[in-house]
């Protein structure tokens, strides 16, 4: 039984938070240790001598009210700012990530590599690359939690959210379920298994994925006959999906909404939500016939379409090609 | 007075025998006994509950209950302390008992309302026994969605309605005071010459009548989700889950002020009277009150910086937590400066003021670390949190109950309590409670999710040093129980006064007679002026 009293730097966020951490324990125990002394001093130098005994009132003073109102407003606005940019920077992903994707449910983690690899609690990935994770829950609320990488983000159903880290250690790291989801929550764990990039790159052909993951959303397409109506060359009943992620779309209502993963799993689920301007509402929903997982692929495969299958997003979906 | 007299004057407690004249009384002194009855059969049936979640917490395996039942008990757990103990806890008891005493008033505003919010929190309570007698609840206090909606299979709609009835007793008790201390107070008792008390407690009702329709209206909808299946929260009904967060923390952050400002309102009776000057800074302690209620509304979204609420959203919440830390900070540097120059006893109220000074102290302290968006991300709903409301929450508001209580124990009953034993258990409470709760900061930051039956090996000794304190603490708790009942009977006759304190209420007798006061006193001095009840003068330099 290992016995610690701080967790592993494990992420390239790990040590920022770290930081931050020790800034507001130094700022903390200063006032705890302020305060402390205070009280014990006076306790101890103006204890009741008789049962008498009638103090001189001292019913305030403005300056000392001004100083310890403005010094502790200082100090909170500089955690502020400071917790803010970090949180900036665990938020916001950068460029060239590999993207993984997240289905929860009670009492599981699904993962899916871009590649095609499915794994079930656990997740592989190479050191020193940003992973990007899209997640979302078929039940209810969970949370994926890494501790010693500092990153912890709920799993909402219905929706997408995302969050991202760089691992900077190699090794295996703590997933938990952060969000109560029920009977088995605190049994919904599982393990980052963090690798040298060549030693990702055997675990990756190791495996018998199959297809990618746009490969299998395009089966999944024209199993579903979507393509019946979204004809590539823009005379079907329903939009032309090329080039179609990641643009601007002009809807009915005269609003214009982004083509994101969002975007694209509502209209797959609740078609009716959103209708391109110059479209009759004419899909039916795919809700209860369409997976979370397979939703994800449909995602991948639409991505694949462009406008840049080759950047950002996409860009995991090269790899395979060219491996 | 000898004691011989104190036994034929008639008092509340004397005037009236049987149970008929407790259940039908009209007096607020004796509702206030109610409640203290009600709220500390819930207070142990709460402690029962995190008995059995301490004890499953030893090993990391799981194996003293199943997970259905060790998610039951801390859901009842919460339910129970927060709901059915800590929100009415001071207010209703000590509130009840001692405003109306406080301002020179002869009762509350509505008596007979008065009453029916005792009813409410009992039959709010009775649901909730239902409810845990039945086959308990899992959710969580917190009752998210859609898992309370959708998913538990439990009594959610009973537990739920519970606190939904409870509420109308918050509503009713705010009500009561908001009008008691516009309208009753005594000729020349202003604004600025309440106890500092009376003006928490003002904050207080501010909160409760705000701020619990919210609850009400969230609980509802919980109810017909669960029922009816209108697709509020659920997604696959068209809802949105997180909506709920926002409604359920509308109302359930502001309810940790509903929690903590009254024991605020004690602490500063208490350092005042114990150290016999009037509060340092009293207009900054009055507003601060009110600072922290108001922007106690204003603060909801910190809890759900990884909700998938938007950054910005995140940043904002994050910018206005801040500003409640300056509030509660202004209290605890006046409570310090109070101490000055002052003749400071260390009677055992004294003691839980210290207590809660310091307790409080660390509790706010660690709210800085949760508000901060970078460090809320990797501590939110792990133990950091569970330390950090309970350092609030129990060692924030039941030191201040417990001081209250003993500080007014010699008023409600006309006995003193037994001081060594009462110091002891101030210092075994002490001890105890930063043993079970300080190793849960560092488990928190370790990354020790709450609400997990089953933990790796690595967090045990944590575990098990938590316990510790736990077992430490139930005996500190239990302690007041037996000599505070024996009191009643053995305590010294107290007299009116045994504090030399300034309050209104340390006019009358002990106990108080039916209507407070024989005359309703007038009031010709600031509050806080030691020179009228402390006899001879021995200044201290």
């Amino acid at each position: 039984m290992s016995f610690r009293l701080f967790p592993v730097e494990a992420s390239s966020i790990s040590a920022e938070v770290d930081q931050l951490l020790f800034f507001l324990l130094a700022v903390a125990a200063f006032f705890t240790v302020v305060i402390f002394a205070a009280i014990f001093f006076f306790a101890i130098r103006y204890r009741r001598r008789s049962d008498n005994e009638l103090p001189r009132p001292i019913h305030g003073s403005i300056p000392l009210e001004i100083v310890w109102t403005v010094i502790p407003f200082g100090l909170s606005m500089v955690m502020f700012t400071w917790g803010a940019s970090v949180f900036f920077r665990e938020r916001r992903p950068p460029d060239n990530v590999l993207p993984i994707y997240v289905v929860a449910k009670q009492w599981m983690w699904k993962l899916q590599h871009p590649e095609g690899q499915r794994e079930i609690n656990e997740l592989h990935i190479p050191v020193g690359r940003p992973v990007k994770l899209t997640m979302t829950s078929e039940d209810v609320i969970h949370s994926f939690f890494v501790p010693d990488f500092r990153t912890k983000q709920d799993v909402v159903p219905g929706r997408y959210t995302t969050t991202w880290f760089t691992a900077t250690k190699t090794g295996k790291f703590h997933l938990f379920c952060a969000e109560y989801c029920g009977n088995n929550h605190s049994g919904m764990g599982g393990w980052i298994y963090v690798m040298e990039p060549q030693d990702y790159e055997t675990w990756l052909s190791g495996g018998t994925p199959g297809a990618t993951l746009a490969e299998n959303g395009q089966k999944l397409f024209e199993n579903l006959a979507c393509a019946n109506c979204h004809k590539t060359d823009g005379s079907g009943r329903c939009p032309d999906l090329t080039g179609l992620f990641g643009k601007d779309v002009k809807l009915a209502s005269g609003a214009t909404v982004k083509a994101d993963e969002d975007y694209i799993r509502e209209s797959i689920l609740r078609p009716e939500a959103k209708i391109v301007a110059g479209y009759q509402p004419s899909m039916p929903t795919f809700q209860g016939l369409v997976t979370e997982e397979g939703v994800l692929q449909l995602i991948e495969y639409v991505k694949s379409l462009g406008p840049n299958p080759g950047a950002g997003q996409a860009e995991g979906l090269a790899a395979p090609g060219s491996r | 007075m000898t004691p011989a007299l104190a036994e034929e004057r008639e008092t509340y407690l004397s005037a009236g025998h049987g149970i008929k004249s407790w259940l039908l009384t009209k007096d607020h002194k004796r509702i206030g006994l109610l409640y203290l009855f009600t709220v500390t059969l819930f207070f142990f049936i709460g402690g029962v509950f995190a008995t059995l979640i301490r004890l499953e917490l030893l090993s990391p395996h799981g194996n003293l209950v199943s997970s259905e039942t060790y998610n039951k008990l801390f859901t009842m757990h919460g339910v129970v302390m927060v709901f059915f103990f800590l929100l009415p806890s001071i207010p209703a008891t000590l509130g009840n008992f001692f405003l109306p005493l406080m301002i020179g008033a002869r009762d509350l505003a509505f008596p007979r309302i008065n009453l029916l919010s005792w009813y409410l929190l009992v039959i709010g309570g009775l649901f909730a026994i239902f409810a845990m007698v039945a086959g308990g609840v899992d959710t969580g206090w917190t009752f998210y969605t859609p898992y309370s909606t959708s998913y538990s299979n439990t009594w959610v709609i009973a537990t739920g309605l519970g606190i939904f009835i409870a509420g109308f007793s918050s509503i009713l008790t705010g009500l009561n005071f908001i009008v008691t201390v516009h309208r009753m107070r005594a000729p020349g008792m202003t604004w600025f010459r309440m106890p500092l008390f009376v003006w928490a407690h003002y904050a207080t009702a501010l909160i409760q009548v705000l701020g619990t329709p919210v609850l009400a209206v969230t609980l509802v909808l919980i109810v017909c989700e669960r029922t009816l299946h209108i697709g509020i929260f659920d997604p696959a009904l068209g809802g949105d889950p997180v909506l709920f967060q926002h409604m359920f923390w509308f109302y359930s952050h502001p309810a940790v002020y509903i929690m903590i400002l009254p024991a605020m309102g004690v602490i500063s009776e208490l350092v005042s009277t114990f150290s016999r000057k009037a509060i340092f800074g009293y207009g900054f302690v009055a507003f601060s009150s009110v600072a922290i209620a108001v922007l106690g509304f204003l603060v909801w979204g910190h809890h759900l910086f990884v909700s998938g609420q938007s950054f910005f959203a995140g940043m904002v919440f994050s910018f206005l937590s801040y500003f409640v830390a300056i509030p509660s900070a202004i209290k605890v540097f006046n409570w310090t400066a109070t101490l000055y120059k002052g003749s400071i006893s260390y009677a055992t109220p004294m003691l839980y003021a210290f207590g809660f000074i310091g307790l409080f102290t660390i509790g706010g302290l660690t709210g800085l670390f949760v508000a901060c968006l970078g460090i809320d991300v990797h501590v939110t709903d792990t133990y950091f949190v569970v330390a950090h409301f309970h350092y609030i929450m129990v060692g924030g508001a039941i030191m201040g109950y417990l001081g209250g209580l003993h500080f007014w124990w010699p008023k409600m009953t006309g006995r003193m309590y037994p001081e060594g034993w009462a110091k002891l258990s101030a210092l075994v409470i002490f001890l105890g409670f930063n043993l079970t709760f300080f190793p849960q900061f560092i488990l928190g930051y370790l990354g020790m999710p709450r609400r997990y039956h089953v933990y790796p090996d690595e967090f045990q000794v944590l575990h098990v040093l938590s316990t510790a304190g736990a077992s430490v603490l139930a005996v500190g708790y239990l302690m007041p129980l037996i000599y505070l009942t024996w009191s009643l009977k053995y305590g010294a006759i107290a007299g009116r006064n045994p504090w030399k304190a300034t309050g209104l209420e340390w006019q009358t007798e002990s106990p108080p007679p039916v209507h407070n006061f024989d005359e309703i006193p007038i009031v010709t001095r600031e509050a806080y002026d030691y020179s009228a009840t402390v006899g001879q003068e021995v200044p201290v330099d």
